[in-house]
């Protein structure tokens, strides 16, 4: 078969959902473009130093670093081959799907600029767009030395440089034992690991756990190296505020009661110039959403071939549902599968996935245990004072928002961001949706967000006409 | 909108309101309009009397509520690239001033003046001062705030009460039933729902506009900037995109660019075709725009009846009965105009202006059965955001 005669897969996102489901298609006769904002393979799990930086080991931030050589050696396998094309610092802010035809349309801005358009046409498509931290609001939150638990993490693989001397690490979710553990290795004194959840209820979860071992043996490992560190562990706490004038100097944390308010008295001040604070991850579904794939809650709805409910389009990895690198392999995996098959003419045999189609339902398992566990105090928005800044973009208060849900009689989030301007600026709600969904009093919902990203109106004007039937 | 002017009009001509709607204040159009406040697209008739009535009640909300709900009385600038577009230009602006509205003719070399980061070339232009701007989603819930009437959003209207004589006695909602003697009808693009539950035909059909919202820039654009061929798609009969975009600037930052006219049902799917045009068409008129970026691009249903009038009046059909909808893209600019003219109606006073030509019960006589899109039923509650 030739390059021209072969299927076209266009592979939104080059991290652990993205790079096996291109491998998996590219393995069996699709022509592959792999389509990525990052300058190398690998997304935000495998992150790397850029090269100029000249790290000697950067596998010792990585666990299943074999894993991921694994991937890049199979990618550049067919790269060489001319079955993948990897398009990176290739930032996708739209896919088309041409109603008559079928046939889709990637459109995305290259180069760090982001300046000029690119589109890619395929058969298919598969959106590997992966996730994004969430972060709750708290006074002083916007301070400098406040920084995500996934942005310290990202510096520590990409940069490595320190984000400061002394931590905090706060919020809720497993990934804040690796970002407390992966500091202390890099020599910062990590003061406290704050954890508003208390992982001791995932004991009466147990089965689900027990069908996890590898993932019981990390948690013990990451517990025996934060006891080598010295770094304390306080469940059921939380951040109050963070004080400091020009940038972070200290944070005052309280303990938790059982209806998730803090209990009177407890709270107390601690001294750090870094705080990495995040509240679990959220999935990335603009694309999806502008292509009319239905969501359920905030995830992309997918079938047990990861196809989504609009035809030619496949989801994997976090953009499906947060559940890690793990599943977000198994997944890609199975959607290459499934494209290679469907895009040829025939049905996919599951039993030819059988062992991914395992460890999927086992990781699916494995999170929704820890999703349980894992979240905000109940009353969370409830302690947000009025003057508390929720929407960094265009600096709306916590007050505004009540006054805009109360007395103007915005009942919903979509209408608190037409009389507040919330959500309206550069982040476009990424970050404050949760707070402004929480201080109006109702469910996160995902907005239509039609262009994924910022776009020049030149290229909009230069947009190619469309293909012919 | 037009449901606040109403409220706001009728109470205070003293009557006892109550508001109801399905979803959140400007749930609806409201929430995707721009905000444009024009007389200068309007050719002489009952549309233009009804902006000029309302152009001059909101300057006098504006007194009132004018930081709050964003009152920019920045007039507009209609401009004409092509010698003979500028003389059609002219003579539709020679019409309009003897209907009473305010045109002045602007040269080529002022023109750049007016709008420095105009295109250069332009044949000429008219200026507009009594067009303005609000933000749509604030006024409307300012209006409603100002008005003091109970507001019941999340509320849905699933019958119109009727006593034996068929007079109207209220509406019944899923949360219970409102008695009143009379219901004004400001159901926007579904609106004909809301006049099919009280057994009556108003076509009110869709026309599809979308909008692009650009990053925030300093002062760029100063007046409402749009090409003369946009008058001409507003009152186009055509099914088929037209996109003529309207440039401005807007309080917050943000340069807004609108809207394109297509009528393809309740259909909120991304066309990129329609923002591919309207990118280019904002371009022609400011180069600057190149290379500002766009934020986002949302859809909005505008409710349009098939002579493109508004019905505003009572329905003789059912006693009772008001109705205040179908205003296309106009219903931001033509709102105060309406919701007094309903005041004066349901207090028994002569209204201001001639109603006849907005009789709601005028599309009874005619062979169209108002079944085009076959979409009309379709109970999409979401609005579309907004600038």
């Amino acid at each position: 078969m030739t390059t021209a005669e072969r299927p076209r897969l266009a592979v939104v996102g080059a991290g652990p959902a993205g790079l096996a489901g291109a491998l998996a298609a590219a393995a069996r006769g699709v022509q592959v473009t792999l389509v990525d904002a990052a300058d190398q393979p690998g997304g935000q799990f495998y992150r790397q130093p850029a090269p100029g930086l000249g790290a000697r080991r950067p596998q010792a931030l990585h666990h299943q670093w074999r894993t991921f050589e694994r991937l890049r050696d199979g990618l550049e396998r067919h790269r060489a081959a001319g079955l993948i094309t990897h398009l990176a610092d290739h930032h996708v802010w739209c896919v088309e799907r041409e109603p008559g035809s079928g046939a889709l349309s990637v459109h995305a801005l290259r180069g760090p600029a982001q300046e000029q358009g690119v589109t890619v046409r395929a058969d298919a498509v598969l959106l590997a767009t992966g996730g994004y931290e969430r972060v709750l609001p708290f006074p002083g939150w916007t301070l400098p030395g406040v920084v995500t638990a996934g942005g310290a993490q990202a510096m520590l693989k990409g940069g490595l440089a320190l984000p400061g001397r002394t931590a905090v690490v706060a919020g809720t979710g497993p990934l804040l034992l690796p970002v407390a553990t992966g500091l202390a290795a890099a020599g910062v004194r990590v003061a406290a690991l704050v954890e508003s959840a208390d992982p001791a209820a995932l004991l009466p979860r147990a089965r689900a756990l027990a069908a996890r071992p590898g993932k019981l043996a990390e948690g013990a490992g990451y517990a025996a190296r934060l006891l080598r560190y010295g770094v304390r562990v306080l469940p059921r706490h939380t951040v109050l505020e963070a004080h400091g004038t020009d940038r972070l100097e200290a944070v005052t944390l309280a303990s938790l009661g059982r209806n998730g308010r803090t209990r009177p008295g407890s709270a107390r001040r601690i001294a750090c110039d870094t705080l990495a604070v995040g509240h679990g991850m959220l999935p990335h579904t603009d694309l999806a959403g502008t292509l009319g794939c239905t969501l359920s809650g905030t995830d992309v709805r997918v079938d047990d071939e990861q196809r989504t409910d609009v035809p030619g389009v496949w989801a994997a990895g976090e953009t499906t549902g947060v559940g890690g690198a793990a599943l977000a392999l198994a997944e890609g995996h199975i959607a290459g599968r499934s494209v290679a098959a469907r895009l040829g003419g025939t049905a996919p045999d599951p039993r030819r996935w059988a062992a991914a189609a395992r460890a999927r339902a086992r990781q699916r398992a494995f999170f929704a245990a820890l999703d349980a566990v894992y979240a905000p105090p109940a009353a969370w928005a409830d302690a947000v004072p009025d003057d508390t800044v929720v929407c960094r973009c265009e600096e709306v208060t916590a007050g505004a928002v009540r006054t805009a849900a109360g007395p103007l009689g915005a009942s919903d989030p979509r209408a608190v961001k037409l009389l507040t301007r919330a959500g309206m600026g550069w982040c476009q709600g990424r970050v404050c949706a949760p707070a402004v969904a929480a201080l109006t009093g109702c469910p996160l919902v995902p907005e239509r967000r039609p262009f994924a990203r910022p776009v020049p109106l030149g290229v909009l004007a230069a947009l190619p006409e469309p293909p012919p039937g | 909108m037009v449901g606040a002017a109403c409220a706001l009009y009728a109470a205070r001509a003293g009557l006892d309101v109550r508001v109801v709607d399905r979803g959140a204040v400007a749930g609806g159009t409201t929430g995707a309009g721009e905000g444009n406040l024009l007389v200068s697209d309007k050719e002489p008739g009952p549309e233009l009397e009804l902006a000029l009535l309302s152009a001059r009640l909101w300057s006098e909300l504006a007194e009132e509520l004018g930081a709050a709900i964003e009152y920019e009385s920045k007039g507009g600038l209609v401009v004409a690239a092509a010698p003979d577009a500028l003389a059609a230009l002219r003579d539709f602006a020679a019409g309009q001033r003897s209907a009473g509205v305010t045109a002045v003719p602007v040269g080529s070399g002022e023109l750049r003046e007016m709008e420095p980061h105009l295109a250069s070339g332009m044949a000429g232009g008219v200026h507009y001062p009594q067009d303005a701007q609000v933000m749509p989603a604030l006024a409307a819930a300012h209006l409603l705030h100002a008005c003091g009437a109970p507001v019941h959003t999340g509320w849905t209207v699933t019958g119109v009460v009727r006593a034996a004589d068929g007079a109207v006695r209220g509406v019944r909602t899923d949360r219970g039933d409102i008695h009143a003697p009379a219901v004004v009808n400001a159901a926007g693009t579904w609106g004909g729902d809301l006049a099919s539950l009280a057994g009556v035909r108003l076509p009110v059909l869709p026309r599809r506009g979308f909008v692009l919202v650009t990053e925030p820039l300093p002062r760029m654009v100063r007046h409402k900037v749009y090409a003369a061929d946009y008058v001409a798609d507003v009152a186009s009969d055509s099914a088929t995109l037209r996109a003529s975009p309207v440039v401005e600037g807007t309080a917050a930052g943000p340069v807004l660019i609108g809207a394109t006219r297509e009528r393809v049902g309740f259909d909120r799917s991304l066309s990129l075709a329609a923002v591919r045009a309207l990118a280019a068409g904002a371009i022609g008129l400011f180069p600057f725009l190149e290379r500002v970026r766009a934020l986002r691009t949302y859809a909005g249903f505008r409710p349009y009846l098939p002579d493109h009038l508004p019905a505003i009046g009572p329905d003789p059909r059912v006693p009772g009965l008001f109705h205040a909808c179908g205003h296309e893209g106009a219903g931001i600019g033509l709102a105060p105009g309406t919701g007094q003219s309903i005041a004066r109606a349901l207090t028994g006073k002569a209204p201001e202006l001639n109603l006849t030509p907005f009789r709601p019960e005028r599309f009874d006589t005619d062979t169209d059965t108002g079944t085009g899109t076959g979409t009309d039923t379709d109970t999409d509650t979401d609005g579309g955001d907004t600038p």
